[in-house]
């Protein structure tokens, strides 16, 4: 992975030493608390409802174990002993203290982890596909791409004080698994007819109070010019953007009111002028520059005999638990003899992505022992082992099953997104984590999840949508009725490829109604779909919305 | 706002423009700042030799259709009117784009220590220092980050040159 230099180390110093002595100030009552508010956002400290949290860049995704024990040490240092992995492969802290927090960016800074920009109206971490590099339906490693953008997006001067905050994504493969059209800018990787390099760009996706999917302004880019054309579109932003009310701030609201076409044809004109001048050729990357990013990035030390050990196999034979995991949560590797392992946060009884301190640490001893140190993870809120031998993976379900992390619900109902809601967030309208218990304690049993197949369902506290609600198979969000908790629930959403919004149901549900919603829509699919073949998601592009709205609001229909 | 400290080719100056009220009659000689409309209003009165007129444009003003007259003066003043509105630093980047050689001033609620090093690597270099800055501190903000990533400007040693130039 990435391995910072000297320079990288030197900025990330310097920025520490900022903080604190902004900290300082304003401890001291030199600073309004307005513009320490603007300036601690940007090193990732929010005031949320009980305390400071912290949001730590986990810059896409990928994480070693060293930073691993870090952030365990982190946990256990200055907070309550756990963490919680966030939908955009980032890190929470939910109570530090805010005094302590110049101390904690020092630590985070010894292992080459920082906080910065990870909130505030500025270009946020770069998100990426979790299965990058392993992913067998990969083009190029994207990576590479995503370190010289996050490094280009560092401390950019011109761009710290957007409009509203700004959120890039990449993905090189035929699955889109990092949710790239509800981004600000989705980067596609792709070739031309020509056999070159290059990026489809993607403007204006955005999920919260107004979702949208993502217009192609770009068809294709040269592979060298991806900066400049990403300048070009953040300087028509910063300019054009609306600052009058921050709901309609987000570029893709720019999009929106100019039209995509118009709105390409400025992003357009802009580039023509950088490209015209020394700065467009200043930003392109060079072909050593690629070269010398890449390999950072080369394939672990992967051992050709792996291939042949049948010990993965005959484990799945001898237990039906193991084999559960492997159906699960084991997916295909790239290289014969490999496997991608899951390590799944959604286990019943926890907050989904919440992980404790010494979970923490059991897991980077496996990452260092069965996976070349490193580990990701997922915009699913979970963790990936992405380079285990076949024959260990046995090793590492014991082991993980020894800590909780082992359920074998990777992709299925009970591996829900969910944002921190009333518990944790202050602008919540309604819990989602007790939500999630009911949902899980519904479905506890196995069998029946197997049964259903591959559902996401996702939930959010609020309008702000941080648990990607309007993208779910099925979307749960927490409305405010008067004081009490209710829930409006979607279908039909996707994140993927055939990026698409949920469509809503109906009234909304109350809290005592919310599970048993979520049972009945999974049973109108279990009547109707073809075959066990069919997901969730594509019987209900078949049968439509009519036969869920009758067995959910069975009395509204028969009236 | 004249009261302000101003910060200019690195150390503290007096301002010596001055900085009549539109309402007010253009002096006979010296230096002045007028904003953008009375500038175009008024183009003529104020191209004298014996008079040096700045223009202070507003943030919304754009850059790229700006008539070359503009361009030609001795100072500018672009201005933040809020802390954390940023619409003046792609200005900033554009007049210079543009070629303008001129003085390029920050005034306004974000001419503050935390924001001046994003100032001067964007093209500003003369600032209005909001009136509860600390001048000597400010004098300094150009050191908080010694490096930078992005090719804005020659003053900051940037990083993907220096790693050029130590390679294997
Ligand atoms: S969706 Fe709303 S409630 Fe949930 S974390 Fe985001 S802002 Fe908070």
């Amino acid at each position: 992975m990435y391995q910072y230099d000297q320079y990288d180390q030197r900025l990330v110093d310097q920025r520490v030493a900022q903080f604190r002595d902004q900290t300082r100030r304003f401890l001291d009552g030199q600073l309004p608390e307005e513009e320490y508010r603007a300036l601690r956002l940007r090193n990732g400290l929010y005031i949320q409802r009980f305390a400071p949290m912290l949001r730590i860049a986990i810059p896409y995704g990928l994480l070693a174990s060293r930073q691993l024990r870090m952030l365990a040490h982190i946990a256990r240092t200055y907070d309550k002993g756990y963490g919680h992995f966030t939908t955009r492969q980032n890190m929470q802290f939910n109570w530090p203290r805010l005094e302590d927090v110049p101390d904690i960016l020092a630590d985070l800074a010894s292992v080459q982890m920082h906080a910065i920009q990870t909130s505030g109206n500025c270009i946020r971490n770069i998100t990426a596909d979790h299965l990058a590099g392993v992913a067998a339906d990969e083009l190029v490693d994207p990576r590479p791409y995503c370190e010289l953008t996050r490094q280009w997006a560092t401390f950019h001067p011109e761009f710290n004080w957007l409009p509203r905050k700004f959120k890039i994504a990449f993905s090189s493969s035929t699955t889109d698994r990092a949710a790239t059209r509800v981004h600000d800018i989705g980067v596609h990787i792709v070739r031309n007819a020509a056999g070159e390099l290059g990026y489809t760009i993607y403007v204006g996706g955005g999920l919260g109070r107004m979702p949208m999917i993502g217009h192609a302004i770009r068809e294709f880019l040269p592979q060298a010019q991806l900066l400049s054309y990403l300048d070009a579109v953040l300087r028509v932003y910063n300019r054009l953007g609306r600052r009058d009310n921050m709901h309609r701030a987000r570029i893709k609201i720019l999009v929106k009111d100019l039209g995509p076409q118009r709105f390409a044809e400025l992003v357009e004109a802009e580039w023509a002028q950088v490209r015209a001048t020394a700065d467009g050729a200043a930003l392109d990357f060079g072909d050593a520059d690629l070269q010398r990013m890449a390999t950072h990035f080369d394939a672990p030390a992967y051992r050709t005999e792996a291939a042949a050990d049948r010990r993965y196999e005959s484990a799945i034979a001898g237990d039906s638990a193991f084999a559960a995991f492997a159906r699960r949560n084991v997916r295909e590797h790239r290289v014969p003899g490999y496997k991608i392992v899951f390590v799944s946060l959604k286990g019943p009884g926890i907050a989904p992505g919440d992980i404790t301190a010494e979970q923490m640490d059991r897991v980077a001893e496996l990452a260092d022992r069965y996976s070349f140190g490193e580990l990701r993870a997922t915009h699913d809120q979970n963790l990936v082992l992405a380079d285990v031998a076949q024959e260990d993976v046995h090793a590492v379900w014991s082991a993980l099953r020894e800590i909780g992390l082992a359920t074998p619900n990777i992709g299925l109902l009970t591996d829900m997104i969910c944002c921190p809601g009333l518990d944790f967030c202050a602008l919540a309208n309604a819990g989602s984590i007790g939500v999630a218990q009911d949902i899980n304690d519904r479905f506890d049993s196995l069998d029946h999840l197997y049964d259903i197949g591959e559902i996401k369902l996702k939930m959010s506290g609020c309008m702000n949508g941080c648990g990607h609600h309007t993208v779910g198979h099925i979307g749960i969000l927490g409305v405010d009725k008067k004081g009490e908790e209710w829930y409006q629930v979607t279908l039909g959403g996707s994140a993927e490829n055939d990026a698409t919004l949920g469509d809503r149901t109906g009234p909304s549900f109350s809290r005592d109604e919310i599970a048993d919603a979520v049972q009945r829509i999974v049973e109108v699919y279990l009547e109707q779909r073809r075959d066990e073949d069919e997901s969730f998601l594509a019987c209900y592009r078949r049968i439509g919305m009519a036969p869920f709205k009758a067995h959910l609001y069975p009395t509204e229909v028969a009236a | 706002m004249s009261a302000a400290t101003l910060i200019r080719n690195g150390r503290i100056e007096a301002d010596d423009y001055q900085w009549p009220d539109d309402a007010d009659p253009i002096p006979g000689r010296g230096r002045i700042v007028v904003g953008l409309d009375r500038w175009r209003a008024e183009a003529d009165a104020l191209n004298r030799n014996d008079l040096q007129v700045g223009v202070a444009l507003p943030n919304t003003a754009d850059i790229e259709s700006l008539e070359h007259g503009v361009l030609e003066r001795p100072l500018l003043v672009l201005c933040f009117p809020g802390f954390a509105d940023g619409r003046a630093y792609s200005q900033a980047r554009l007049l210079r784009r543009r070629g303008y050689h001129g003085e390029l001033r920050a005034s306004g609620d974000a001419v503050v220590l935390d924001q001046l090093q994003s100032m001067m690597r964007c093209g500003f270099d003369s600032f209005a220092l909001r009136a509860d800055q600390d001048p000597q501190r400010c004098l300094d903000a150009h050191r908080a980050f010694d490096l930078a990533y992005q090719p804005l400007d020659a003053a900051t040693p940037l990083v993907s040159r220096l790693r050029r130039s130590t390679a294997p």
